[in-house]
This record gives structure tokens, sequence and C-alpha cells, in this order.
């Protein structure tokens, strides 16, 4: 327990299912972005996955949208601390997209327009938990969200579901993306509150 | 985009015990609170921090809030706007009180900064409460003694939601290469020149930077605030990675 702030009482404990530490709920879907937002023409669009050995797996939009497609329900959390129940999405499995990719990787760098990175174990983009989402709440997901596609990885704080997703880059060691460089948190599990490095 | 530091972790954030020793009124709905943390490692003008609340009965609450000013010994200062039915800032408005004691980590964020090393021309946008950690870096260049070529344009409701007014008046008298302009949304002074209006191409044109001097761009503000100048700014011809952006959500 913390310092007691005189005088503090916060709001009433709720008895809905409980949200990650230190999380609060929003009904809004609030934006967190480093930069202007970029605009990316579908038909000019690409989605590539390189393994470890620099082979290329290449999707074009066309391609993405002929794959099996998978509608998920989830809750998403921030690591500015709101969260957001029920979030309907659709999009492509990553089991799906890895299905045919010859790797021995443990690590995955996700890359996207504009520059943006994160990192993540690759074991975290298999399992039906990840996915390459182009449909927000029943239509086409605006720019500001990531639009045309971004990853959802919702079991990890919401910064590794990167927007304006281009590709994965496959590796066998652990290299920091943008926001982890800057001192957050490798792994973001939000039920164990990994904000920054340390926690 | 570039990486915030080339390569670098940087140590694990611990909470620190922070004690209001004074508080100033900004606006009829901010306040700025200046709070002395023992131990505070120091910051980069527009970092951030973790504002912690514990309840008698170990109920926590935690916010971000902008860093107001450059760092000052143990001292730091926050600006907090109120937030309608919020449950921090509230709290932090009414009725925390001088010597009372919050919990805060940080510096947070490594890639909205401005350090005074920078020479290139800087634009400040800033919407609302968005203004805070612009001040930061107006602040911190007047402590730098920085010649970096500042401009700072402020958009507001009206004239009384102005952040920081009389000492913005004055720096702008007495540093050298300061100039703010303000875009008022719902009431704007007598002598003003036009009507209220949403910011737009005109007044990013007119009180920006031309791309060709490449100035660092700094946006804050709320996210239909930021989405707007930033692309602007990108429409302008400015490059997409001297555009930093960070966007106010209402957090409470």
């Amino acid at each position: 327990m913390g310092i007691v702030s005189p005088g503090f009482q916060g709001r009433p404990r709720s008895a809905e299912p409980a949200l990650p530490p230190g999380q609060y709920l929003t009904e809004d879907f609030p934006v967190l972005s480093a930069g202007p937002t970029p605009k990316v023409p579908l038909d000019t669009w690409e989605f590539v996955i390189t393994s470890e050995t620099g082979a290329e797996y290449r999707w074009t939009w066309d391609e993405m949208m002929a794959l099996p497609q998978e509608t998920v329900t989830v809750d998403i959390h921030c690591v500015t601390r709101w969260s957001k129940r029920d979030t309907d999405w659709r999009g492509v499995s990553l089991d799906t997209l890895l299905d045919g990719v010859d790797t021995a990787a443990h690590y995955a760098l996700a890359h996207s327009y504009g520059g943006y990175t994160t990192n993540l174990p690759l074991a975290d983009l298999r399992g039906a938990r990840a996915w390459v989402a182009h449909t927000y709440d029943g239509g086409p997901l605006p720019a500001e969200h990531g639009g045309p596609a971004r990853l959802l990885v919702p079991h990890l704080y919401f910064w590794k579901s990167a927007k304006w997703v281009r590709g994965i880059r496959l590796g066998t060691t652990d290299q920091p993306g943008f926001w982890e460089t800057a001192g957050y948190h490798d792994y973001g599990d939000p039920w164990r509150e990994q904000r920054y490095q340390g926690d | 985009m570039a990486a915030p530091t080339a390569g670098a972790r940087v140590a694990p954030l611990t909470w620190r015990v922070a004690r209001l020793i004074e508080r100033r009124t900004e606006t009829a709905t901010a306040q700025t609170l200046v709070l002395e943390v023992p131990g505070w490692p120091g910051h980069l003008a527009g970092q951030h921090v973790d504002v912690r609340l514990t309840a008698e009965d170990g109920y926590q609450a935690a916010r971000s809030y902008s860093l107001a000013g450059p760092a000052d010994g143990d001292r730091i200062e926050l600006t907090v706007q109120r937030v309608p039915d919020g449950e921090v800032s509230p709290y932090l408005i009414d009725t925390y009180a001088e010597g009372d004691p919050v919990e805060v980590r940080g510096p947070v964020g490594g890639w909205f900064v401005w350090r005074p090393t920078e020479t290139a021309p800087v634009l400040l946008v800033g919407g609302g409460s968005g203004v805070v950690p612009l001040m930061a870096m107006v602040r911190a260049r007047r402590a730098a003694g920085s010649r970096a070529p500042f401009r700072l344009l402020y958009s507001v409701r009206t004239p009384a939601d102005v952040f920081y007014a009389d000492e913005l008046r004055r720096r702008v008298r007495d540093d050298f290469g300061l100039d703010v302009a303000y875009v008022y949304t719902r009431e704007a002074p007598e002598g003003w020149r036009g009507e209220p209006h949403r910011i737009g191409l005109a007044d990013v044109n007119t009180h920006g930077w031309p791309p060709d001097l490449r100035p660092l761009c700094y946006v804050c503000g709320p996210t239909g605030f930021v989405e707007t100048v930033a692309d602007l700014l990108v429409g302008l011809g400015h490059e997409t990675r001297r555009v930093r952006t960070e966007r106010f959500g209402p957090t409470g």
C-alpha cells in the first residue's frame, strides 16, 4: 500500500469484473501517437513478414482480404491508464499469416508506416491472441486509430498493437522498439502492471 | 521517426513521496501545484509524471500530468486542469493541502522533449491544457539562455482560459526570440483581429516557420486538435519526423 493522501476517497468501488491494476474505464476511444497520422493508400499497402534468414512473405491488401477473416471482441488497455471494454474488430489472425513462415525465431519487431516499431515475443503473436485488424466497430479502421490496418494484441498494453502496421521482422534477439527504448516495458502485461522498464 | 534515445535503456522508475509546497491559480478550472520531491532525478522539458493517490482503505488511482517547468532541484511543477467527474484532478484542486503527501514517479517520455542543446527554430502549437509541456519548453529555453528561435501558437476558448497569461506577456517582452500568438475559438479579446475560429491553415502558416528552416514542431492538445495541426504541418511540407505530437484525452 502506498502513502495515504489525506482526504482522498476515489470513486465508489465497483462490483464489475476487475480491470488490470491502475486502469480505469472509458467509453471514448482516446488516441495516442508520437507524430502525425500516416495516410496509406490501399493500392500500395502491403504487409511483410521477414524471417531471421531474410526470407520475405508479402501480402497486398487484396491478398490480405482474401485470407480467412475473424471477428474479435476484446477489452483493450492503454498504458496511459484507460481501458475500454468489448471493442469489436475484424481481421486476419497472425496464426494464419505465420502458418507458412519457416522460422526458429523467438522475437518479433512490428514496424509501421511512419516509422513506429514495437517488440514482442513471437509466442505472443501465436495462439489466437494477435491479429492484423482492418475493421473497427463495423467500419473501416479510421487512420487516427491505425488504419488501414493495425496489429491487435489485446492481452498486452495497447502500444504493442502497432498502428499502421507494415510488417513484422523475426529475430533471435529481442530488439526494443520505439516506446521500449524510451523506458517503457519490453513485455507490457497489463495484469502485472508492466508499464515501465523494471516494473 | 527515430528512436527517442539511441538504444539506451533507462533506469527503473520508483515511486517517491511528494509534498505540496505552493499552489497557483491559472484559470477558474486549473491550478499549478509546486511539489517537493526529495531525490528527484531531474527531467527534460516535455516529459510527464505519474501521480498516485492512496485512500485510507488502500484503494489507489493514478494519472499522468505534464511537467510545467524545467527541473529545479527537488521542485517540480504540474498544472492540473479540473476534469468534470474526474477522480484525481478534483482532489488535487479542491482537497490536497500544503504539506500533504502524494506519490509521483518519473520522468516519463523521451520523445516529446526539447533539449536546450537544440539550435533549430521551434514551433509550439498548444490547444487548451496542451500548452503545459510547451510552457516547460519556453521556460527551459529561458533557464538555459538558449537563442533558439521559438514561436508559440496557443489555441484557447476565451481570454479567461489562458494559462500563464502574465508570464507569457512578460516573456515575450524579455525573452529575445520568443513570439506568442493566440487563436480564440469561442470569444476573442477586444482589439483582436478576426472572429473566433478553430485553428486552421492560415494560423499555422502565418505563425509557424517555413519548412525550409527545418523547425522542430511540437503539437499538444485534444486528439482532434492534434490531428488537424499535424496534418496541416505535413501538408505545408514539414518532415513528419520533425513533427512531434502528444494527445490529451480526459484522464480524470
